[in-house]
């Protein structure tokens, strides 16, 4: 009976399978064909054969990156700009969200949220042109303000490259800390108001409200945010990096990610399967990483992905 | 009234909280708009007074010879016209994609939509990456057509499953058991009753895509070599990333100015960021209210 039941739901679904269908096809060709395409990770690609006639070479691939001898700056530059930007970057938008919400409502309020999120809407591209105009030692405020200070025009701090991860992830928070701080906001304002009149009622002041009630209401919120960070701990997004790039800061800018890039388009003689190999490595250690977190997460919070 | 009740029992301790909180908001606040204030001074000020330092809050020496240029300038126009091309054309295939591809994986009558859904999360997390997905671009023969900036990214897996938690949350199962007594497709009690009822979750979706749209590089940069088919991004990049200015930009400029080159090098960057930043910053106002519902709607489903 359950067999026959589920055929009649199924033709009674067919509008809605047709509907799926176009979206279905999409998934198949855009997102699982290239998965297909991993395989030259194993391979040694060449144009003529293509992806399903080259040569399987194993794992051949993947020890040649492991070791190549930019793989250990690489991981390290990789590591650097994330974990300093998951950190940095997941504290900030909390610390916002708990001061927006003590504020009282009112249109200042709204003004300096308005304010923050800005930034949000402006392109990478131009964020990064904003940024060299801003810290050009001839025409931007740093060299104005480094004048003004020191009587001389400062050199090209984008040329050093210890200062690489600095300018990342602090222009990254400049763009989108107030942005990320409104999934806080709307946690807080959902929040048991009863719990914050109980204990003021026990003469609770703000800030003690701040560390016993607002802070548990949005942990919950902020574990599955970090999750999601460590699962992309690998990936440094490719386009800021690649705009801020130099020749002079690459020995901290080159991440993963502008590495496959480079290795694949960046020079006369393409190679396509080191470069997937190094990009699936990358993915593979993501996805092991978010599940591990998410199981230690599911233990000791009970809030987790999935 | 309870305000007030409050307020008496606020403690000293409070105020001063209270305060601190404030004037740090309003130094953060103060801090992110600084710069941008800067920028669209700096694009109305002469490049000497900018060189000088004296331009610290407002435009300085008032020019608009950074304007003329940029707007004089033939492939800013081009990189307009094509922007607003992908914008337009890719939010609806976006959001007819997102819509078929949501509403039936909203039914919790359609047997197996959740294998359905489960090879759409997956690539959230598990993607093939830069060179694989180069290769299919290429082998479908999309390289260097408008086709490669507008049908990989059909549909954003984030926006479907935001829309689908809205259709499953806010759409009344009476209404499905109604219709379907009448006779009503699948189809039809899609496109009369759910779009209907879902204007804002397709108003939120639909400015997520137009917004992306506007401020996408990466696409163009990978499968785009032809210049006439080029998103004002490129372009952008070129100006103001690897600084190709060409000299030509600046001639008709020059001819009536009183900056040399490079001053007016410098100006005419300041202008271009303002002017490409415009159109967002037009709809910003009308749209960050959808936004911010947007990111409520997704983080229900967490």
């Amino acid at each position: 009976m359950p067999k026959r039941n589920l055929r009649k739901r199924i033709w009674q679904a067919r509008e809605l399978y047709l509907l799926s269908l176009l979206p279905f096809i999409w998934l198949i060709i855009f997102k699982y064909v290239p998965m297909a395409g991993l395989q030259i990770a194993f391979r040694d690609y060449s144009f003529k054969a293509g992806i399903w006639g080259s040569e399987w070479v194993g794992l051949e691939n993947f020890k040649n990156f492991i070791s190549d001898r930019q793989f250990t700056r690489l991981l390290i530059n990789t590591l650097r700009v994330s974990i300093y930007s998951t950190t940095i970057g997941s504290l900030i938008p909390v610390i916002l969200a708990l001061t927006i919400n003590i504020m009282k409502p009112g249109f200042f309020k709204k003004a300096v949220q308005m304010v923050l999120y800005v930034p949000h809407f402006i392109s990478v591209v131009i964020l990064v042109g904003m940024l060299m105009q801003l810290i050009n030692p001839i025409i931007g405020l740093y060299g104005t303000i480094a004048q003004a200070l020191t009587g001389t025009r400062p050199g090209d701090i984008l040329s050093i490259p210890s200062a690489f991860p600095h300018i990342y992830i602090w222009s990254g928070i400049w763009q989108n800390a107030g942005w990320s701080s409104i999934i806080y906001v709307a946690a807080l304002a959902n929040s048991d108001q009863q719990l914050h009149e109980a204990a003021q009622i026990d003469g609770a002041t703000r800030l003690q409200r701040v560390w016993h009630i607002d802070i548990p209401t949005i942990l919950p919120t902020f574990i599955i945010l970090m999750i999601m960070d460590v699962g992309s701990i690998m990936d440094v997004g490719f386009e800021k990096v690649f705009l801020l790039q130099n020749s002079a800061n690459l020995s901290y800018s080159q991440v993963l990610s502008t590495y496959v890039y480079e290795k694949s388009f960046g020079s006369g003689l393409p190679d396509f399967s080191f470069s997937t190999a190094a990009g699936l490595f990358n993915s593979v250690i993501n996805v092991i990483l978010i599940t591990i977190v998410n199981k230690i997460s599911k233990k000791v919070s009970d809030t987790s992905l999935w | 009234m309870k305000q007030k009740a409050n307020k008496v029992r606020w403690s000293s301790n409070d105020q001063i909280f209270y305060t601190v909180v404030t004037v740090f908001l309003t130094l953060i606040a103060l801090i992110v708009l600084y710069p941008i204030i800067y920028v669209v001074s700096c694009s109305f000020s002469s490049p000497d007074s900018i060189m000088s330092g004296k331009v610290i809050l407002w435009p300085v020496d008032f020019t608009l010879d950074g304007y003329n240029a940029v707007l004089g300038y033939k492939k800013v126009w081009i990189g307009f016209r094509n922007s607003m091309f992908y914008t337009v054309v890719g939010t609806l295939i976006n959001m007819f994609m997102t819509i078929i591809c949501a509403y039936p994986v909203s039914r919790k009558d359609m047997p197996g939509r959740n294998i359905l859904m489960m090879m759409y999360s997956f690539t959230m997390i598990f993607g093939a990456g830069m060179i694989p997905n180069y290769l299919l671009v290429r082998d479908l023969k999309m390289l260097n057509t408008v086709w490669a900036i507008l049908i990989p990214g059909a549909i954003g897996v984030y926006n479907m499953i935001i829309m689908r938690t809205y259709f499953m949350s806010s759409i009344p199962g009476e209404l499905l058991e109604a219709s379907k007594m009448d006779g009503c497709g699948d189809t039809k009690f899609l496109v009369s009753v759910v779009l209907p009822l879902s204007k804002p979750i397709l108003a939120v979706v639909s400015m997520y895509y137009i917004v992306a749209h506007w401020n996408a590089y990466f696409k163009a940069f990978m499968y785009l070599s032809d210049e006439n088919l080029y998103p004002l991004q490129i372009f952008l990049k070129e100006i103001l990333v690897a600084s190709k200015l060409e000299a030509a930009m600046l001639d008709d400029v020059l001819v009536t100015s009183s900056a040399s080159t490079s001053g007016l090098q410098y100006i005419v960057k300041y202008a271009l960021i303002v002017v490409a930043c415009l159109p967002m910053m037009i709809i910003f106002p009308f749209v960050q209210k959808h936004f911010v519902k947007g990111v409520m709607i997704g983080a229900v489903k967490g």
